[in-house]
């Protein structure tokens, strides 16, 4: 008997991860990937340019997936997507899930353009940034996902970050897209939901999934999923949809841990000063205010799909 | 494309006064492109408005992607042909230097793309007008370079390049000049699409990106291994001679022309033999028989296939001239003209090497006239020291 009928599973069953990938013990990544994968299942090709998972996957001739995946130049997870995209259906095949996969690095930073370019022509791909806020392939460099404050090795404690982390999730939603979310490795059900939408719906869909890293940010491995749901609960990464670029779903709405007991469990962050909390507090405040007003005033509108 | 697509109404071949970027486009509609991702930049635009058109008109049954960038057009095309699907792009100059890192990477993940190159300066200052030093630049990526002459040329080549490169697994680059033969028209035989058929069979990826087969392509590979897959793409490309070879032959029976990687005229009994390509070829072509009937002995060697370089044609053919001259429109700055360094080196190691002159001509779209030409034969005649680098017509 299949064991889904004995119990209610509330993650699909179905493994296309397997032990023997090379992630740092707690790796964050690692949990996104396994859960997109359950969610997408086997007819999915990946195409992951220069992050983590470009090396975790296993050096050739080995993979630690069971999915066919496609490494490809830093600057271009977006646009190999596109041209496999075209490809497939040219030789008609409209099945097969198609997914650029991406660090912050690749997705903020140098892969912005390509994205934007396959965001503008609503190409049928499906884009996962998962998002540990700093190059950390190449030994944790800031990127622009970094947060205000925090410490990498080209923002030392001395000096650290002083511009805010850029809101991608926005960039995104001014293309108009069917379908931009935010997802984090600690909401599983959440997560797995949101990529069975974006494989339901055709055109280009953003997922950006929240994924600690112990090893930039300091942190013990076992803490990972832990940090994950408290960027949630003190509202640092709030879980929410956005359908067209206009309709804002906020998913979960917690009650608002202070900032500070994230913070504190960071090694990146050790240097903050009372005030500096202070400020990160007003900050994540004032966004979540932006946030809740922005799905209140959408919430009204007809599908935007048809207007 | 439909049945109807491109037959005169008796269903042979169609002629057609065509300008070169649409023998580019042309080529990749007979030779059933199935995903074309461009960009436009100046002299190419032509090439991939036309293909646009054609796919939105589904004259060509093709997916056109209006990428944002060169470097997203290689890209793309890397994609549709990791999935198994036969694709075409074009570019020029600035363009080809975005995309140099992807062409890189269309070599080492060994997909057979197609991609036509208009020859222009780079800058700055800003140009438009013709030289060699972006396809150049590209020479020691692994893609394959054909440099036509004439209008016809280009068209062929794009067939034969997919066939080719289909077979070895590398991508092909075919390159014209800017304005001189991309902008100029000629009448053109646009082969039936269904003789075309016959000559070059379906892309059949060998291993592709399938879900069915999940393998990873390109991981990261150690040293231990990485050295054997450089091995075997210069394999591929001693490989990639012989089917050009073979290609060319086939391309004869099929289409009644031919072309060889080089071009000699009039070289047999030559005692100095003019080293050209592209269209410079054509006007000294002309000097050649201007000369020959003033009883002067004078050859033209045309290279038109300049990877993988045809040393051994051109060792057999300079054998015996006693005086070569190689004229560049492109500079390896530091040394000298690139198609004269590769004419030098191939005859360097071989019994017989007569002394070669290399000359700088025509950068930036300067005009190689026929005086340009003679002014080069007459150096050539009257010096016995060779030199590598002697510029033409530059104001000092």
């Amino acid at each position: 008997m299949d064991r889904s009928e004995k119990m209610k599973l509330t993650i699909p069953e179905i493994e296309l991860m397997t032990p023997g990938h090379l992630a740092c013990q707690g790796c964050g990544a690692t949990l996104a990937m396994r859960y997109t994968l359950k969610a997408l299942g086997q007819k999915t090709m990946l195409f992951i340019p220069a992050c983590c998972w470009s090396v975790l996957d296993g050096p050739f001739p080995y993979s630690s997936l069971d999915v066919p995946i496609f490494h490809t130049a830093f600057e271009t997870a977006a646009s190999v997507a596109s041209g496999a995209r075209a490809g497939l259906d040219i030789l008609g095949d409209k099945e097969t899930n198609v997914v650029s996969w991406a660090g912050d690095g690749g997705t903020f930073d140098i892969g912005i353009q390509a994205l934007s370019g396959a965001a503008e022509r609503n190409d049928n791909i499906i884009y996962v940034c998962y998002d540990n806020e700093a190059y950390m392939n190449t030994g944790i460099q800031r990127s622009s996902a970094t947060p205000r404050h925090s410490w990498t090795t080209t923002t030392p404690e001395k000096h650290p970050k002083t511009a805010p982390k850029k809101n991608m999730v926005d960039i995104m939603a001014a293309h108009r897209i069917p379908y931009t979310a935010t997802a984090s490795i600690a909401y599983p059900e959440d997560l797995i939901r949101k990529m069975e939408k974006a494989k339901s719906i055709v055109g280009t869909k953003f997922i950006h999934i929240f994924a600690p890293c112990p090893t930039g940010w300091k942190t013990p491995p076992e803490i990972c999923v832990k940090l994950a749901r408290l960027a949630v609960q003190t509202k640092v990464f709030p879980l929410y949809e956005i359908e067209y670029g206009l309709q804002y779903t906020i998913n979960k709405k917690p009650r608002g841990t202070p900032v500070i007991e994230y913070l504190k469990l960071q090694g990146r962050f050790r240097h903050l000063t009372q005030d500096d909390v202070e400020e990160i507090q007003k900050n994540v405040d004032r966004e979540w205010e932006i946030l809740i007003r922005k799905a209140e005033a959408t919430r009204d509108l007809a599908n935007p799909s048809s207007a | 494309m439909s049945e109807e697509g491109h037959r005169d109404r008796k269903g042979g071949v169609m002629q057609k006064v065509i300008m070169g970027n649409h023998a580019l486009s042309y080529g990749a509609v007979v030779s059933r492109a199935q995903v074309i991702p461009a960009y436009p930049i100046t002299p190419q635009t032509e090439v991939v408005s036309l293909l646009s058109e054609l796919c939105a008109d589904k004259v060509l049954d093709a997916k056109f992607i209006k990428v944002e960038s060169e470097h997203s057009a290689m890209a793309a095309a890397i994609g549709a042909s990791a999935v198994g699907a036969r694709t075409f792009t074009a570019t020029s100059a600035q363009g080809l230097a975005l995309m140099h890192e992807m062409i890189h990477w269309a070599v080492g993940a060994r997909l057979p793309v197609v991609l036509g190159n208009i020859n222009r300066a780079m800058g700055p200052p800003w140009t438009i007008w013709t030289e060699q030093n972006d396809s150049l630049s590209q020479r020691d990526t692994g893609v394959l370079q054909f440099y036509c002459e004439s209008i016809q040329e280009i068209l062929d080549t794009v067939i034969l390049a997919f066939k080719v490169s289909e077979r070895v697994y590398l991508p092909s680059m075919i390159v014209l000049d800017a304005f001189v033969l991309s902008h100029t028209s000629e009448n053109c035989d646009i082969p039936d699409v269904r003789l075309v058929d016959k000559y070059l069979p379906p892309y059949k990826l060998k291993y592709k990106m399938d879900w069915r087969h999940p393998h990873a392509f390109g991981g990261l590979t150690s040293p231990d291994w990485y050295y054997e897959l450089r091995y075997k793409i210069e394999l591929a490309m001693e490989q990639a001679r012989g089917e050009i070879r073979k290609a060319d032959l086939e391309f004869k029976r099929t289409f009644g022309r031919s072309y060889g990687l080089v071009e000699p005229y009039r070289c047999k009994d030559a005692e100095l033999i003019v080293i050209a390509s592209s269209t410079i070829a054509g006007t000294a072509r002309l000097v050649v028989d201007e000369l020959r009937e003033k009883g002067e002995k004078v050859g033209l060697l045309r290279i038109r296939v300049f990877r993988p370089f045809p040393c051994d044609e051109v060792r057999k053919i300079l054998k015996t001239a006693k005086k070569v001259c190689v004229i560049d429109r492109n500079i390896s700055f530091g040394h000298s003209g690139i198609f004269f360094q590769e004419v030098k080196s191939s005859m360097y190691n071989s019994q017989f090497h007569p002394p070669i002159f290399g000359f700088i001509a025509g950068l930036g779209g300067r005009d190689v006239t026929p005086d340009v030409i003679k002014e080069i034969v007459e150096y050539t005649e009257s010096h016995e020291q060779p030199e590598d680098k002697i510029w033409i017509g530059v104001k000092r």
